[in-house]
C-alpha cells in the first residue's frame, strides 16, 4: 500500500525540523581573538547559529550586554546589528552611542527596536534573524523570559541556521533548557587598574556553561582590548582558561535528545 | 433630525428599544435647561427647539429628556462623511447637519443626477437618517435648497442670505421677498444700498463666482478602485483585492518613475462604515508583495480587528505621499538588494510595533552626556560621523545611560572629593577603583541666568568589578552647600 500523497509534504517538513543545522566549516567561525579560548573552541564559535549570554547575577546585565556587543564586533558579516530588546530593559538605561563608540563599535551600524513585550520581542527577532542582510540580531528579552522556550529558541537557531545571521539572546536568571549552540554566562570583573588606580579595560569573567559541539566548559577572565579589536586574557594573577567548575549536575539537553 | 436620529441609533445598536415617547435633547443654557433639538413626535405635538424644558413638559408631560451631546452628532456627520467619500472625492461637512458632495463628474456609474440621489438617499434612509438632499449649482445654493425644501434658487426667501438684521430689515421694506427678486435688480445699486457683502453672498448663491467645496483631505497622487456588485465578506478576500489594486498602483507609480511613501487602503462597508488603514514605508516601494506584507503586518496589530460585517462593497487604495525612484537592476547592485532587505525588515517592525520603536544612535552636537548622543527614530536620519576613541584609553562613556540619571547615596571622604562607597537600588558598592573628576560645566550660554550647576563625573569600580558613571551635580561651597550624587550610566 502506498503511502497516502497528503502526508508527504507533513512528513518532508518533519524531517527538515529533525535535521540538524548544518555545522558550517571551522575556517568561518569567529573567535575571540584570543589564541587560548579559540583553541578551546577549536576556532571559534559558529557564525549562522543561536548563542546565549546569561548575566551571572544582578548587577552584570551590562557586562553581558557588552560582551554581547563585542561579540557581535567580532563576527565577521558585513551588515547591520539589530538590537532587540523589551521596553522594560529600559530600566538599565538607555544605549548609549558615545560609549559603544568607545568600545570600538561602530554606532551607526546599529539598529535598536524596542518591543513591548517577551512575545513580540521574540517575533521581531524572528523576522531579524530571517533577514540574511542582517550581520547579527541580540535578542535582549526581560526577566524570566518564560515564553523563550525550547521551541521558540530552536526555531530562532534554525533560521539562524539558514539565513546566516549571527544570534545572540541576552539573558538573566537560571538558563532554562535551549537550542542554542552554545552559552555563555558572563560576570563583571575586575579590570586591570591604571595609572592612579583608575578603571581600565573592560573585563569580563566568561564561563561557557554548555556547547552544542560538545566542546568541555571552561571559565576565564577576558579583557577587551579596543585597539585590537580582540578579547585578551592579559590579566595579571588570573590562570588562563580554566574548566569550569559546574555549580549544578551537568543537564543532558533535552534539545539534543529530541534531535538525535 | 440628526441628534434625535442618533440617540435612536444608539438605542437601536445597543439592541435596546428606542423610547416610546416622544423626547428631547436637552442642552443648558444660562441656567435653565432648552431643548437643543426634538423627534418627529415631539415636533408634531408643537415643540420646538429653544424652549425651556419646564414649558416643554407643561405642554406635553410625557416628555422624555436626554442630554445634548453636539461632539457625538459632530462625529456621526464626520462618519457620514466619510462613507460619502465613495461617491466623490469632494465631500465637505458643514456643521451642524450638512454634508455637502461635489458629484461633478461622478453621476454617470448612477445613470444621472436623480439616480445618484435616489442611491445615496436610499443608504442613508437604511442607516436610520432622514437625509433632505437638495442639487444645485453652488455649495451655498444646495444647503439652503435642502434646508427649505425648494427646487428653484430663485424661489428661496431673502432670509437665506446671512446679513445683519438691518438688511433684511431693508429688503422687506423694498418688497424684495424672493431670491429671484433679488437676482433681478441692477447689482451695482443693491451693493449702494443694501451693502457690498449682500452682494457677495448672492453671487456666491447664484454661482456668478466660482466657489469650490473645501475636500475633507486633498487627492491622492495615485489611486485604484474596485467596486463590487456584491459585498465580499471575508478579510483574505479583500487583501487579494488590495493586492489587484496595488498591482494597478505600482504599475502607475512605475509609468511616473516614483514609489509611494505613505499607502492608504479605505475599505467601505455596505453599511456606511469605512475602515482606514496606512503603512508607511522608509524607502519608497511599488512592489506589491512588500505592500501586502505591510498591510497584513497592520492589520495583525490592530487593536480591535478589522470587522467586515455584511461585507465591503468598494475598496480603495491611495498613494498620497510618492517620492522618485527609479528602476533598479537588483542583480548587479548587490549592495541595493541588501540596502532593501533591511528596508523591508525595518518597515515590517515599525508597521507592526509603531515608526517610534525602530531606532538609530545619532550623535549630538553637545558636550552635556545626555545631549552627546540620540536614538531617534529610524526615518528621520541623516548619517553623521561618531567620534573615535583614543588608542590605549578605556572607555571614557557608559554603555547604557539613565535618563534621567538616578541620585543615589554617596559617601565620600571629602565633600569635593571622589566617592568611597554608593548605595544604588538598595545595595551598597564599595568603591575599589576611581578616576575622575571630568568636570562638564552647564551649558550657561544657553541659559537665560547664565548659571547652572557643574557635574563632576567620576568613573568608578565597585569591588566585584561593575563599573559606574557617577556624578556630583554643583560644586562643594561655590555652587552649592550640599551637593547631590547621582548615578549616570552603567559601563560594561
Amino acid at each position: 500500500m502506498s503511502r497516502p500523497t497528503s502526508l508527504a509534504p507533513a512528513l518532508a517538513a518533519m524531517a527538515a525540523i529533525a535535521r540538524p543545522e548544518p555545522l558550517a566549516d571551522a575556517g568561518l567561525h569567529f573567535g575571540f581573538g584570543c589564541a587560548d579560548v579559540d583553541v578551546r573552541l577549536g576556532g571559534g564559535l559558529v557564525p549562522a547559529a543561536l548563542h546565549e549570554v546569561f548575566a551571572a547575577g544582578e548587577g552584570d546585565e551590562p557586562a553581558a550586554a557588552g560582551f554581547a556587543l563585542l561579540l557581535a564586533l567580532r563576527g565577521a558579516r558585513p551588515g547591520p546589528v539589530i538590537w532587540l530588546r523589551e521596553d522594560k530593559a529600559r530600566m538599565n538605561g538607555r544605549p548609549y552611542g558615545l560609549g559603544l563608540a568607545d568600545l570600538g563599535f561602530d554606532p551607526a551600524r546599529l539598529l535598536l527596536v524596542q518591543a513591548p513585550d517577551t512575545l513580540a520581542v521574540l517575533r521581531a527577532g524572528a523576522d531579524a534573524v530571517a533577514c540574511a542582510a542582517v550581520a547579527t540580531v541580540i535578542i535582549e528579552p526581560w526577566g524570566k523570559a518564560t515564553a523563550l522556550d525550547l521551541t521558540a529558541t530552536r526555531r530562532l537557531a534554525l533560521a539562524a541556521a539558514r539565513s546566516g545571521v549571527t544570534t545572540l539572546l541576552l539573558r538573566t536568571g537560571d538558563p532554562p533548557p535551549s537550542a542554542a549552540s552554545s552559552r555563555w554566562q558572563v560576570a563583571a570583573a575586575t579590570s586591570a587598574a591604571l595609572l592612579a588606580n583608575a578603571p581600565g579595560m573592560p573585563a569580563f569573567d566568561v564561563t561557557l556553561l554548555r556547547h552544542r559541539g560538545g566542546i568541555a566548559g571552561f571559565s576565564t577572565r577576558l579583557e577587551w582590548d579596543r585597539d585590537r579589536r580582540a578579547f585578551g586574557t592579559a590579566l595579571p594573577g588570573v590562570a588562563p582558561a580554566v574548566a569550569a567548575q559546574r555549580t549544578r549536575a551537568p543537564r543532558a539537553s533535552p534539545a539534543r535528545r529530541r534531535v538525535a | 433630525m440628526l441628534p434625535s436620529e442618533r440617540v435612536h441609533r444608539e438605542h437601536r445598536q445597543r439592541g435596546a428599544a428606542s423610547p416610546e415617547a416622544p423626547f428631547a435633547l436637552v442642552a443648558k443654557d444660562r441656567g435653565s435647561l432648552v431643548l437643543a433639538a426634538v423627534d418627529t413626535r415631539a415636533l408634531a405635538q408643537g415643540l420646538a427647539p429653544g424652549l425651556t424644558l419646564a414649558d416643554a413638559r407643561a405642554r406635553l408631560p410625557e416628555l422624555v429628556a436626554v442630554s445634548d451631546d453636539p461632539v457625538a452628532d459632530l462625529a456621526l456627520l464626520e462618519w457620514l462623511a466619510d462613507g460619502c467619500d465613495r461617491y466623490s472625492p469632494m465631500v465637505m461637512v458643514v456643521p451642524p447637519q450638512g454634508i455637502v458632495i461635489d458629484i461633478t463628474g461622478c453621476t454617470h456609474p448612477y445613470g444621472g443626477e436623480p439616480g445618484m440621489v435616489d442611491v445615496i438617499l436610499t443608504r442613508i434612509v437604511r442607516l436610520g437618517l432622514t437625509a433632505l438632499p437638495a442639487l444645485a449649482d453652488t455649495p451655498d445654493a444646495a444647503l439652503a435648497l435642502a434646508r427649505h425644501q425648494l427646487a428653484e434658487v430663485d424661489d428661496l426667501p431673502v432670509t437665506v442670505l446671512a446679513v445683519p438684521e438691518a438688511t433684511h430689515l431693508a429688503l422687506r421694506r423694498a418688497g424684495l421677498k424672493r431670491i429671484g427678486d433679488v437676482a433681478r435688480q441692477h447689482r451695482p445699486a443693491l451693493a449702494a444700498r443694501f451693502g457690498a457683502d449682500m452682494v457677495m453672498l448672492l453671487a456666491r448663491l447664484l454661482g456668478d463666482i466660482d466657489v469650490h467645496v473645501t475636500p475633507r483631505r486633498s487627492p491622492a497622487v495615485v489611486a485604484a478602485t474596485q467596486r463590487f456588485a456584491a459585498p465580499l465578506a471575508q478579510v483574505d478576500a479583500a487583501l487579494a483585492v488590495i493586492e489587484a489594486l496595488a498591482v494597478r498602483a505600482g504599475m502607475a507609480l512605475a509609468v511616473r518613475a516614483e514609489g509611494g511613501r505613505r499607502f492608504e487602503v479605505a475599505l467601505f462597508r455596505s453599511d456606511g462604515h469605512v475602515a482606514n488603514l496606512a503603512v508607511d514605508t522608509a524607502a519608497p516601494v511599488r512592489d506589491p508583495g512588500i505592500l501586502i506584507r505591510l498591510l497584513r503586518e497592520r492589520i495583525g496589530a490592530l487593536s480591535d480587528p478589522l470587522d467586515p460585517g455584511f461585507g465591503y462593497d468598494m475598496i480603495r487604495l491611495e498613494v498620497p505621499v510618492v517620492a522618485p525612484l527609479a528602476d533598479t537592476q537588483l542583480q548587479l547592485e548587490g549592495g541595493t538588494l541588501a540596502d532593501g532587505e533591511i528596508g523591508a525588515l525595518v518597515d515590517r517592525l515599525a508597521t507592526r510595533l509603531g515608526r517610534g520603536r525602530v531606532r538609530r544612535l545619532v550623535p549630538g552636537d553637545s558636550h552635556i552626556p545626555e545631549q552627546a548622543a540620540f536614538d531617534l527614530a529610524f526615518a528621520d536620519i541623516g548619517s553623521t560621523p561618531w567620534p573615535a576613541p583614543a588608542d590605549g584609553e578605556p572607555p571614557e562613556r557608559p554603555i547604557h545611560l539613565f535618563d534621567p540619571p538616578q541620585p543615589i547615596d554617596v559617601i565620600a571622604e571629602v565633600p569635593d572629593g571622589p566617592p568611597r562607597r554608593f548605595r544604588w537600588r538598595r545595595r551598597l558598592h564599595e568603591v575599589a577603583r576611581h578616576e575622575g573628576p571630568e568636570r562638564i560645566a552647564a551649558e550657561w550660554w544657553r541659559r537665560a541666568d547664565g548659571a547652572g550647576l557643574t557635574r563632576d563625573y567620576y568613573r568608578v569600580e565597585d569591588g566585584d568589578g561593575r563599573r559606574f558613571w557617577l556624578f556630583r551635580h554643583g560644586l562643594y561651597g561655590s555652587e552649592k552647600a550640599m551637593p547631590g550624587w547621582y548615578l549616570h550610566g552603567l559601563f560594561a
